[in-house]
């Protein structure tokens, strides 16, 4: 069961190092949309740090909506989907490894990014961690709940439209923990209680995302 | 019987495969012939019936069966951005089964297209794309093969080595289900037809 798991996951992996051009896509989203707030607005510091924590959340969240369609479109058409499907493995852990995968190469370069892009919206040194924080422990359940959505929109016409009206009302309690927990350090509040919703929501989505997307990938398959 | 949307593609279907045992499936383009194999292998329900594998339904014992299946359907499923080889090794990884760089080699070399192990896939042709997926049958020991139309795409040389293979496994007391338009010579202990076009 664990080299199949593991298979799937440097197979992703690989996948998304031949074609970087993918990856850039969704940093470069994040990084121009976080950009041109700041050059909408003007450069009032206490205006931008005050939206900042909002701005950064709502960027990170689109960015990673743009990836979600391409999560198990390419196994679709080319037929390996099926082929996860039959494998005499239990498909929820296979599904985990795809989305551990997704989270790697679309969630975490955009964490990784978020201090620099926070810089421009002058957040204080504190915030930057806490902002870095929320996101580590909130992307992760964006990417499980997104391959739910991913495996029900599988073979639709127009699918990222569908996808964001299914997943986007799924993200929101994210959306509003993760602001929540910056908007709380900036103003010299205690960011924990937020910290732990989001961790608590992160491993809630691990425990159900996976069960509900394979079954969703056995409907769309049929 | 089996429905697609609101069409019925057949019914009253009954047959057994015993160990050496081959199954034709014929019938005309949309008469459910690929349905057939996806109810088979467990990608699909049927609307009414059960399926078996050694006297117990099939999705009561789904890990064993599919340990002992396998499937390549009208998709290859390989990955356009790896080379062959990494491909056979993730699918077979997949599968449960070893894979180890040389026998991959070995298999693709027995079906011909050796020459290609480390080229991107994307960059093959549609035969060469075929005879990658195939080579998988070099691969594995599984008992029950289901096979959605191998013969089409291949030239007659593959289709020569292709069809000895699968006399090979049937010879080892394998099963085999296929589809397929062409008229190939499978020696099988008992071969049996199941039309689909009533």
């Amino acid at each position: 069961m664990n080299r199949a798991w593991v298979t799937i996951f440097k197979r992703d992996i690989l996948l998304a190092l031949r074609r970087r051009s993918d990856v850039a896509t969704t940093l470069f989203f994040f990084l121009i949309v976080a950009s041109l707030f700041p050059l909408g607005i003007g450069p009032e510091p206490a205006v931008l740090s005050s939206i900042a924590p909002g701005v950064l959340w709502v960027a990170a969240l689109l960015a990673g909506m743009l990836s979600l369609t391409r999560m198990f479109a390419s196994d679709f058409s080319d037929g390996s989907l099926e082929q996860m499907l039959i494998a005499p493995q239990p498909l929820p852990m296979l599904v985990i490894a795809k989305v551990l995968a997704h989270w790697i190469v679309c969630g975490l370069p955009v964490v990784l990014l978020a201090p620099m892009i926070g810089l421009q919206y002058a957040l204080p040194n504190d915030a930057l961690l806490v902002l870095v924080l929320s996101l580590l422990l909130g992307t992760p359940a964006l990417s499980l709940i997104g391959a739910i959505g991913a495996a029900l929109t599988l073979g639709v016409r127009g699918s990222g439209l569908l996808i964001a009206l299914l997943v986007l009302p799924l993200y929101i309690p994210v959306l509003i923990f993760g602001a929540g927990a910056v908007a709380a350090s900036q103003h010299g509040m205690s960011a924990e209680a937020h910290l732990s919703l989001l961790a608590a929501f992160s491993l809630l989505s691990l425990v159900l995302a996976p069960f509900a997307t394979a079954a969703a990938l056995r409907i769309s398959v049929e | 019987m089996c429905i697609r949307g609101d069409r019925l593609l057949f019914r009253h279907i009954r047959f057994t495969l015993k160990p050496g045992g081959l199954l034709y499936v014929l019938g005309d383009n949309g008469s459910g012939k690929s349905s057939l194999l996806r109810l088979l292998c467990g990608l699909m329900q049927p609307e009414s019936g059960s399926i078996c594998w050694q006297g117990e339904q099939v999705k009561h014992v789904l890990e064993v069966f599919q340990a002992n299946l396998l499937y390549i359907g009208h998709l290859n499923g390989l990955k356009e951005d790896l080379s062959p080889i990494e491909n056979l090794q993730a699918s077979m990884r997949l599968a449960g089964d070893h894979a180890d760089k040389p026998d991959v080699l070995d298999a693709l070399e027995a079906i011909g297209v050796g020459r290609c192990a480390n080229l991107p896939v994307r960059v093959l042709s549609q035969g060469q794309k075929r005879r990658v997926a195939l080579a998988r049958l070099w691969l594995t020991e599984r008992k029950l093969w289901i096979l959605d139309e191998p013969f089409a795409t291949l030239d007659s040389t593959s289709i020569d080595v292709l069809v000895a293979r699968i006399n090979h496994h049937l010879n080892n007391d394998g099963m085999a289900i296929i589809t397929t338009h062409q008229d190939v010579a499978i020696s099988a202990q008992s071969t049996q037809v199941l039309r689909l076009d009533i």
